[in-house]
C-alpha cells in the first residue's frame, strides 16, 4: 500500500504525461512477469493443495485412483477411533513436555552465551550444531545412545548401580525418550531466539540498573527477563506448532511403537495414507491438525498484542 | 561470579583508545559453565564420529574413550554396501537446483512486490504470506497427486519442482528490497534502464548477504528434508542421502560403526557449510524463526 502510493507520487509529474502512462503500463506487465514464476509454483504446491486437502477429507480414496464422495464418514470414523485419540493425547503430552523443557533450558544458556568471553564463537557454534544435524542423523545417534544393550546411557546407569532402562523399547519411556532427543535438536533454536532478544536489550538499561545498585542477578530478573517476554511468546507458539508436526524422529527411531506408545498425529496420518492406503482418512486427520495449528496461531497473535508493550525500542 | 562481566561495568573505551594494556585479563570463570555445556551439546556428535572409526567391540566400552586405532574401513564398508556416492550426488543436485530456483524466482517476486506498483500485488502477497503458515503435512497428499499428474513420481524432479520457490524466500527478499533506498534505482531509471536491468545491475551487487542467507537456509532445508522424499521416492537410485541413510539403518542396525560412518557422511556437507556460513544461519534463524 505505502509502496504503491509512494511510487505513484514519484511517477506523477507535470512533464511527459504520455510517457508516464506508458511506464505504468509497463509496470503492470513487469510486475506480473516478475512474480508469476514464484506465485504459480506457490499456488500449485501450497495454496491449491490446502483446498484439495479439504476435498480429500470427504472422500474415500487410496490416492492412486479416483475417490468416491463419502460426506463426513472420515470424520465420524476419527471420532470413534481409539488409536486416533491415543495419538492426539500423546501429541499433546509431547508438546507439554518438549516446549517448556526447551524454553526453560534455553534462557540460562542464552544469558551465558551473551557474555563477553574468549572463544565465544566456538561455544555458540557448539550449542547451535545440533540445529543443523538432520533429523535422520539425530535418530541414528540417539538409537545408539538409548540402546538398551550397548547404548552409552544404560552403560553409564550400570556403572552407577542404577537400574537399566528400555527407552525406545518400553511403552512408558518411548515418548519421553523422543522428548530428550528433540530437546537436544531444538535447544539451539530457542537459544538463538533468546540471544537475539538479549542483544536487543539497550545497554543503558543495564547500566542504569547497575548504577541503582542492582547486582547482576537482580538486574537480570528485573530488567532482562521481562524484556524476554516477546521472545518467549513467539517461542511458545513456534515450538508448539513444530511439536504438533513431529514425524521424522519418530519414524526413524520407534516407528510409533511399541504398541502405539509413541504414535503422534502426523505419524498416524502417514500410516493411514501410505500403510493402510486410506488417503481420505489421512486427509481428515490433516484437517484436524490444521485446525489445532490455526488455533495456536490465533493465540499467538493475541499473545503478541498483549506482550508487545514490553518490546524494547 | 557473573559480576566479572563487562555488562555491570561502566562503558569501556575501545582497545584502540586505551593505549598500553594494563595487564592480561584472567580467564573468566564463566568457562567453568561454558565448557560442560559445550561438551553436553557436542557429545552425541563426537560419539558419532568416534564410533565411526571404532571396531564393533569398542562400541560396548564404558566409559567411552578414544578407539584403539582409526578404522577407516567402516567408511569403505558403508560405501560398498550402499550407493552412498549416488545418494550424495542426488542430494547435491536437488539442493543446488532448489537454491538456484529460490535465488532467481524469489528475487524477482520479492523485487516486484516491494517496488513495482501493479494491479493485484497486495492480494497476491497476502496469499503468499498465508501459505507460509500452512504446515507441509497438510498439503503433502494433494502435492503428491499433483506430482503424479505431472509424471514426476519417483524422479528427482519431484523433489526439485515443488521447492523451486518458497513463500519464505519471497518474504525474505521483499523485506530486503524495502530497505534499499529508492534513489538508487531512480538514477538508473532516468538513465533509461528497465526494471530487469535495474534489478540486475543496481540491486544484485547489494544483495550478497541476503542471497547468502537464502542459499544457506534453502540448502539446509532441502538437504535435511526427510518426509517429502520418503513419500515421493521409491527406487534406491533416486533417493537422497537422508532417505538412503534411513533405509541403510533399517538394513544394518547391528553394525554400529558402519552405520555411524554412513551417518557422518550424510552430515559432512551441512556441517562444513555451517562452519563457513555460521553468521548467516544465526542471523536468518533469529529474524525468521526458521528451522
Amino acid at each position: 500500500m505505502t509502496v504503491a502510493t509512494a511510487a505513484r507520487a514519484v511517477g506523477k509529474g507535470p512533464r511527459r504525461r504520455g510517457r508516464q502512462r506508458g511506464v505504468r503500463r509497463g509496470d503492470q506487465f513487469a510486475g506480473w512477469a516478475f512474480v508469476s514464476p514464484a506465485v504459480v509454483l506457490i499456488a500449485v504446491f501450497g495454496l491449491v493443495p490446502v483446498v484439495w486437502s479439504l476435498l480429500l477429507s470427504v472422500q474415500q480414496t487410496d490416492l492412486t485412483s479416483a475417490g468416491t464422495w463419502s460426506g463426513g464418514a472420515n470424520y465420524t470414523k476419527m471420532v470413534h477411533d481409539p488409536v486416533f485419540w491415543q495419538a492426539a493425547r500423546q501429541t499433546l503430552l509431547y508438546c507439554v513436555l518438549f516446549v517448556p523443557i526447551t524454553m526453560v533450558l534455553a534462557v540460562p544458556i542464552a544469558v551465558l552465551l551473551n557474555q563477553k568471553v574468549r572463544g565465544m564463537t566456538f561455544y555458540r557454534m557448539a550449542v547451535f550444531a545440533p540445529l543443523v544435524t538432520s533429523t535422520v542423523a539425530t535418530g541414528v545417534i540417539f538409537s545408539w545412545l538409548y540402546n538398551p544393550q550397548i547404548g552409552l546411557i544404560n552403560a553409564g546407569l550400570d556403572k552407577l548401580g542404577l537400574p537399566q532402562q528400555g527407552f525406545f523399547q518400553s511403552t512408558g519411556e518411548a515418548l519421553p525418550a523422543v522428548v530428550g532427543m528433540t530437546v537436544w535438536g531444538w535447544l539451539g533454536f530457542a537459544v538463538i531466539i533468546y540471544l537475539s532478544a538479549l542483544q536487543n536489550v539497550p545497554r543503558e538499561l543495564m547500566e542504569a540498573a547497575a548504577l541503582d545498585g542492582a547486582g547482576r542477578v537482580r538486574a537480570f530478573f528485573k530488567v532482562e527477563l521481562p524484556l524476554l517476554a516477546p521472545a518467549s511468546s513467539f517461542l511458545l507458539v513456534w515450538l508448539t506448532i513444530n511439536a504438533l508436526q513431529l514425524f521424522d524422529e519418530v519414524y526413524v527411531t520407534t516407528k510409533g511403537g511399541p504398541l502405539h506408545a509413541s504414535t503422534v498425529l502426523v505419524y498416524y496420518l502417514y500410516q493411514q495414507a501410505f500403510v493402510n492406503f486410506d488417503g481420505g482418512y489421512a486427509a481428515a486427520i490433516g484437517v484436524a491438525l490444521f485446525v489445532v495449528i490455526l488455533i495456536v496461531t490465533v493465540v499467538q497473535l493475541w499473545l503478541g498484542r498483549r506482550t508487545s508493550h514490553y518490546e524494547a525500542g | 561470579m557473573s559480576q566479572t562481566t563487562t555488562l555491570a561495568a561502566p562503558p569501556r573505551a575501545t582497545p584502540a583508545e586505551t593505549g598500553p594494556r594494563p595487564r592480561r585479563r584472567r580467564p573468566s570463570p564463566l568457562h567453568l559453565l561454558l565448557v560442560p555445556l559445550t561438551v553436553v551439546m557436542l557429545a552425541p556428535l563426537i560419539w558419532m564420529v568416534l564410533l565411526s572409526i571404532s571396531t564393533e567391540a569398542e562400541t560396548r566400552r564404558f566409559p567411552p574413550g578414544l578407539p584403539g586405532g582409526v578404522h577407516w574401513h567402516n567408511y569403505l564398508d558403508a560405501w560398498q554396501q550402499a550407493p552412498f556416492g549416488h545418494w550424495l550426488l542426488n542430494s547435491t543436485i536437488v539442493s543446488v537446483a532448489c537454491v538456484v530456483g529460490n535465488l532467481v524466482f524469489c528475487s524477482l517476486a520479492g523485487y516486484a512486490f516491494a517496488r513495482i506498483p501493479f494491479l493485484g500485488s497486495r492480494l497476491l502477497f497476502i496469499a503468499v504470506l498465508a501459505t507460509l503458515m500452512v504446515p507441509f503435512q497438510i498439503v503433502m497428499l494433494p502435492t503428491l497427486i499433483v506430482v503424479r499428474d505431472l509424471h514426476m513420481t519417483d524422479t528427482l524432479g519431484a523433489l526439485v519442482v515443488p521447492n523451486l520457490a518458497t513463500p519464505f524466500g519471497v518474504f525474505l527478499m521483499r523485506q530486503f528490497f524495502t530497505t534499499v533506498p529508492r534513489e538508487l534505482e531512480e538514477a538508473a531509471r532516468i538513465d533509461g534502464a528497465g526494471r530487469l536491468r535495474t534489478l540486475l545491475s543496481i540491486m544484485v551487487p547489494l544483495m550478497g548477504p541476503t542471497l547468502a542467507t537464502l542459499s544457506v537456509l534453502t540448502f539446509l532445508n532441502v538437504w535435511n528434508d526427510f518426509l517429502w522424499p520418503l513419500i515421493a521416492i521409491q527406487s534406491p537410485g533416486n533417493m537422497t542421502i537422508q532417505l538412503g541413510l534411513q533405509n541403510f539403518q533399517g538394513a544394518h542396525l547391528t553394525n554400529w560403526p558402519v552405520l555411524m560412518a554412513a551417518t557422518v557422511m550424510s552430515q559432512i556437507p551441512v556441517l562444513v557449510l555451517f562452519v563457513l556460513a555460521q553468521r548467516f544461519f544465526v542471523r536468518s534463524i533469529a529474524s525468521s524463526g526458521f528451522k
